[in-house]
């Protein structure tokens, strides 16, 4: 499922910065009951209603003037995140606070394929969360002026607590995370930390440990091949993004996040720094001594399954992995999450995780209903929206806090216990994925090459390169860039 | 007499015409016009930008990797189904000798061959999958571990794997063309397979004198049907190779980069560039092979 990452940089989990908002948000329920849905709270709305849609009067507790009845479409990409979060607990916020408003849900698996026409007539939902194999290109939609900009959102007043804007009451780096051209049009919702899967009862059985260098990665790969498992393995045939994340990583480990942003960049020479090098001459053998020629040809269902089965020991995601293996997942199986582990003379200390905001959800700029989609989000952003999808989707959303106290599966704790970890070492993002589909599909190819031994890491980093070089002169795809 | 009758015949043909022109016509200009903007597929006025799409594409090595598979489909899709086909509709209807000439249940044969062609192209993919599945628990590899052989990577190995297609696409359309051959076969009159049989013609030389002269209107239409059919495959690769149209792009074809163009790229004006030329090839290929395998007709 997921592909996407777009994420953030500086996530923290200081938590007494957390507990006292949460102290302010509590203080506020108090000192004015209720009122957030009537008028309590005191800012003043963003008023970004576009003259085509249907509008309400924006005021207190209805920030974006919502019309009350008019109706609301939502999209919502159907994959391991399931849409139950939408039907049973966003919507039901949303048509709470608008009875009258007719909600049409769509769910589908193929965004692209869904929406592209509707988007060529003119005629699009309102809100669309934009994720999976099929996804859209936001940079291509917001370039056609089809995507509204959200600052209105994250400057209006959060539901829990209407004296704060809703951009603090998220994880750091959220807002930064969907920025295009400046200006934030993408809500990544959902906090993903991405590194190798393990099953942590299976290594305790046998008395492995998660490797911290890559010394100790080949060394404990050893002992379990001679177990007679596979020590890692990848899905060649769907996913080589799996692990063209891992080889990135391990370069910005290396080379600090510069090496990323250059990257992102279409700098010249960015692929062909020591750096990736040595992150692709690492994973190369990896791949050669421990990953058999098959995996080249099997999907994620077929390698994570064997990995459930007890046949694979590393396995290399996000933290997805869990919730979306809930099915074939043996009671006796515990998912834990270790870093990439280290190579000489790393920039960035083992524990060092990249750990984003991902799955992004969108508002459409030509929607009939976009404060309404506005509103939407603000939900979902709220408390209780939040909550409710981690209990629906077994994910933690990037709102802060909003998961305490739920009772958190294996994969989340381990998680929770690699961010307080790695503290401020975060691994950031990668926008070209987005931004340059074309580089990315490149990539995709390059790496399987790679991993399966057909070429050396120093013809992956000038093949990437010389990719990287053409579309940064092809004048029709529009560029991007980021700074941090 | 003729009072009326142009208007009668008008009348029938008003209603098909006009679907043609609005459903397969107006695409197709569509796509013209298309493939000469830089639409990107999301805004309603795309701006022309002349051939520019076409050149770029006389540099695009992905075009013309996906342009050399065709020329291998195209060879060897035709050449592979057409033999298979005509020795197995000979064998059925002509290759048993003596009088009605099948060989013994030949009816059942016929509808084991047919069976791939009532599949959908998608369950052809999938059934496939297993076949082709490159570790121990694929039906080939399968096979091959009774034996002792290691598994082989029928879709990974770049060198195989566009042959492990071909292979689908022959096993589907195999069964269309004995059952097309088979009734071409069944109206060669039977005297002049008797009568060569009591000259003492062997079914080799009965296959290559009599037969195939007297089939070759079909096995015409058959290879442009055919070689048509090698300018498509999307539905296979897509469901059947490696990162579709991998590994390292070993069996990508020009539906597929198509549709990757568009869909994946949001290059909808480039992608109509590739369909227009995808068309051209189409058509000069139907053309060509008309041309060239034109003959005098038998009249018997």
């Amino acid at each position: 499922m997921s592909g996407i990452n777009r994420p953030n940089p500086l996530l923290t989990n200081d938590l007494s910065r957390r507990g006292l908002l949460r102290g302010f948000g509590a203080a506020a329920l108090l000192a004015v009951p209720g009122t957030a849905l009537l008028s309590g709270c005191a800012t003043s709305g963003g008023g970004a209603t576009p003259s085509t849609a249907s509008a309400g009067v924006a005021g207190p507790g209805n920030p974006f003037g919502v019309a009350a009845e008019a109706p609301l479409e939502v999209v919502i990409f159907k994959g391991g995140l399931g849409d139950e979060y939408a039907t049973a607990v966003h919507e039901p916020l949303y048509q709470a606070r608008y009875p009258k408003a007719k909600i049409k849900h769509v769910a589908t698996q193929q965004i692209a394929q869904t929406l592209q026409p509707r988007f060529a007539g003119g005629d699009v939902p309102d809100v669309i969360a934009n994720s999976g194999t099929d996804l859209m290109d936001n940079a291509a939609l917001q370039a056609e002026g089809q995507l509204l900009d959200l600052s209105a959102l994250f400057d209006a007043p959060a539901i829990d607590n209407p004296t704060t804007k809703v951009r603090d009451s998220l994880v750091p780096g959220t807002v930064e995370s969907g920025l295009i051209s400046g200006k934030p049009f993408v809500l990544n919702y959902v906090y993903t930390a991405y590194g190798l899967w393990y099953d942590s009862a299976l290594f305790a059985k046998y008395g492995w440990t998660a490797p911290k260098t890559f010394d100790e990665f080949k060394a404990v790969c050893d002992k379990i091949k001679a177990a007679g498992l596979v020590a890692f393995a990848y899905p060649g045939k769907n996913a080589p993004y799996y692990q063209y994340w891992m080889i990135l990583i391990s370069a910005a480990k290396a080379g600090g996040n510069q090496v990323l942003v250059d990257i992102d960049n279409l700098a010249d020479g960015a692929w062909t720094k020591p750096a990736v090098k040595q992150a692709a001459a690492a994973w190369a053998e990896i791949g050669a001594k421990y990953m058999d020629k098959s995996y080249e040809g099997l999907t994620h269902t077929e390698v994570q399954t064997q990995q459930n089965q007890g046949k694979i020991a590393f396995f290399p995601s996000g933290s997805w992995l869990e919730n979306e293996q809930k099915e074939q997942t043996p009671a006796s199986f515990a998912y834990a999450v270790t870093p990439t582990p280290s190579l000489p003379g790393d920039k960035m200390p083992f524990a060092a995780i990249r750990a984003a905001a991902g799955e992004g959800y969108i508002v459409t700029a030509k929607g009939r209903n976009t404060a309404g989609g506005l509103e939407y989000l603000r939900l979902m952003l709220s408390r209780e929206g939040a909550r409710g999808f981690t209990q629906k989707s077994g994910s933690v959303t990037v709102v802060r806090g909003a998961a305490d106290g739920l009772p958190l599966s294996p994969g989340n704790k381990s998680v929770a216990a690699a961010q307080t970890a790695a503290a401020n070492d975060i691994v950031t993002y990668n926008s070209f994925e987005g931004w340059y589909k074309e580089l990315e599909t490149e990539l995709r190819t390059q790496t399987n090459a790679l991993m399966f031994g057909r070429i050396s890491a120093d013809e992956f980093c000038s093949k990437m390169q010389a990719k990287a070089d053409s579309t940064k002169a092809d004048s029709s795809i529009p560029k991007q860039s980021r700074t941090s | 007499m003729a009072r009326g009758r142009p208007r009668f015949i008008i009348g029938f043909l008003a209603a098909p015409v006009a679907l043609y022109l609005v459903f397969v016509i107006g695409p197709y200009g569509q796509a013209f016009y298309i493939a000469m903007t830089n639409w990107r597929g999301l805004s309603a006025s795309p701006t022309w930008v002349g051939f520019d799409n076409f050149t770029r594409l006389l540099d695009d090595q992905v075009f013309w990797t996906a342009v050399g598979h065709h020329l291998i489909l195209l060879l060897a899709l035709p050449l592979i189904t057409l033999t298979l086909a005509l020795f197995f509709a000979f064998l059925l209807n002509v290759g048993g000798g003596g009088r009605t000439g099948g060989i013994r249940g030949s009816t059942f044969y016929k509808v084991v061959l047919f069976l791939p062609q009532v599949l959908a192209v998608a369950v052809v993919g999938v059934l496939f999958q297993a076949v082709y599945r490159p570790d121990g628990s694929g039906v080939l590899n399968g096979l091959l571990s009774v034996v002792g052989v290691d598994p082989v990577g029928w879709l990974t190995e770049p060198d195989l794997a566009l042959w492990a297609i071909v292979a689908v696409m022959v096993w589907q359309a195999v069964g269309f063309y004995v059952v097309l051959f088979s009734a071409g076969m069944a109206a060669i009159p039977k005297e002049l397979h008797e009568s060569a049989e009591l000259d003492g013609c062997g079914r080799v030389r009965m296959f290559f004198l009599i037969t195939l002269p007297l089939l070759w209107d079909t096995v015409q239409v058959a290879w442009v049907y055919l070689g048509i059919a090698a300018f498509d495959g999307f539905a296979i690769v897509a469901v059947l190779s490696v990162d579709r149209g991998g590994p390292d792009g070993a069996t990508t074809v020009l539906p597929l980069e198509i549709w990757r163009t568009a869909f994946s790229f949001s290059k909808f004006g480039y992608a109509s560039a590739m369909g227009v030329a995808l068309f051209f090839l189409t058509i000069t290929f139907a053309a060509l092979a008309l041309r060239v395998t034109r003959r005098e007709r038998v009249e018997f």
